[in-house]
């Protein structure tokens, strides 16, 4: 029997970063985290599970990246100063950076368990996970597909009002 | 006979506005309350506001009806009325309390999108305005779908100047589109900051891209209006207070007063040319 290694096998700890309310910064957070954690020389990839609005590829100047695949799947685009931040989003999946993402649930609770078990994320110390507004599809799915895993927590953001 | 029950309660609503965006946090719920209470001022004009944000519903709150609860009546669930004729329906008036999650998965919440329409007792109505979550899944394609057995004047857009916001509304547009939604037009909000002390103008949140205008002329889009930033907005929405009453004189009173009366006209001249028509 030979013992699978997953693609989150080398990951050591996973964040989550939500909110409930649109607009406050979740992405912005997100982004700013990876690259001070980089900063301090730590290994880094960021999770962009906000199908309908994917911020994070603008953000790190990659919107015009495409995705390969390598035998344990998908390859993140990899971004930042010295390249070694390790991204996946949905972004990088369409045709046309306008093109709308019209996804019921179901179709994308199954692109989100892809993208838990299918990027080759290699060794990584922080997994940071952005999150669209709400408390819906997205999330139940994302918790559901990293429970196993070693989920450090979730970092919510708000604003004052 | 189930689209034959909608188009029966919906049949006494003349006018039907959806308020997107795509993005989060741009005022699509601050917009919607306004249009409401501005649409509402003639007192001639029945309004109805249907939150359908059911997992953050902002509604409540902004109308000031916190706590306030649904009542069952022989005809159906009575709206919340805020004044006489402005009537409100939201998720959040079902919620034992303010903090407590709604974590449903896509047909549960559509499922309760198709209530609100069919058993809300609306009575007549001149101008139902539905308030929607960021982005283009469920709560979007339902309530699309849906309101098909009666018909809507339009989508009226919600963004930010920055190209972040743009980004996720042109897909919005993509969706309006692809349902067939008419495009009534986009509103920028936030869209610059003068200063009550010093009178100068701030871009805090800076069109790099050229805005909500530039998007507008490419994707040939009417640009309704331009609402500054204004700290009053957000407390009277903690309040649940009227912007348009509070602040009268604001700069972002007279864009708001400006975009609510196009979005009228749109409507009314939508409606003589279907009777033309008929």
């Amino acid at each position: 029997v030979f013992a699978e290694r997953t693609n989150l096998a080398g990951v050591r700890h996973i964040l989550l970063v939500l909110s409930g309310k649109g607009g406050v910064g979740k992405s912005t957070i997100s982004t700013e985290l990876a690259l001070a954690l980089r900063s301090a020389g730590k290994r880094v990839g960021i999770l962009d599970v906000d199908l309908c609005g994917p911020s994070i590829p603008r953000m790190l100047r990659v919107q015009d990246s495409a995705v390969h695949q390598c035998d344990s799947g998908w390859v993140p685009v990899f971004v930042g100063q010295d390249k070694a931040i390790a991204l996946m989003s949905i972004g990088f999946l369409l045709e046309r950076l306008d093109d709308a993402v019209v996804w019921r649930g179901p179709k994308k609770n199954a692109l989100i368990k892809q993208f838990v078990t299918d990027v080759a994320w290699g060794d990584l110390d922080f997994l940071i996970v952005d999150t669209p507004p709400g408390t819906s599809d997205e999330h139940i799915s994302i918790v559901e597909a990293l429970r196993p895993y070693q989920l450090l927590g979730a970092i919510l953001v708000t604003t004052p009002q | 006979a189930e689209a034959a029950e909608l188009r029966a309660r919906l049949r006494a609503v003349r006018h039907t506005v959806l308020v997107l965006s795509g993005k989060g946090g741009v005022g699509k719920s601050t917009f919607s309350a306004l249009l409401a209470h501005g649409l509402a001022a003639d007192e001639s004009k029945q309004v109805a506001l249907l939150d359908i944000d059911i997992c953050g519903p902002s509604i409540p709150k902004i109308m000031g009806l916190e706590g306030e609860q649904v009542h069952q009546s022989g005809s159906g669930w009575s709206p919340v009325y805020v004044e006489e004729n402005l009537g409100v329906m939201s998720v959040g008036f079902l919620l034992s309390s303010p903090d407590d999650a709604v974590i449903w998965r896509g047909p549960k919440k559509n499922g309760l999108i198709k209530q609100f329409l069919r058993d809300v007792d609306w009575g007549e109505v001149d101008y139902l305005i539905v308030d929607t979550p960021p982005g283009t899944s469920d709560e979007h394609l339902s309530i699309v779908q849906y309101l098909s057995a009666t018909h809507i004047d339009g989508a009226v857009i919600i963004t930010t100047p920055q190209e972040v916001s743009l980004q996720d509304v042109r897909k919005e547009i993509n969706f309006c589109r692809k349902v067939k939604l008419p495009i009534i037009g986009v509103v920028e909000n936030m869209s610059g900051f003068v200063c009550p002390k010093c009178k100068n103008e701030s871009q805090i949140f800076p069109p790099t891209t050229g805005g909500a205008e530039k998007m507008c002329q490419n994707l040939n889009v009417s640009l309704l209006g331009k609402v500054p930033l204004d700290p009053q907005i957000g407390k009277s929405c903690d309040r649940g207070q009227s912007f348009l009453a509070e602040a009268p004189e604001s700069p972002a009173t007279l864009s708001y007063r400006n975009i609510i009366q196009r979005i009228q006209e749109y409507c009314e001249q939508h409606h003589f040319q279907e009777e033309k028509i008929m």
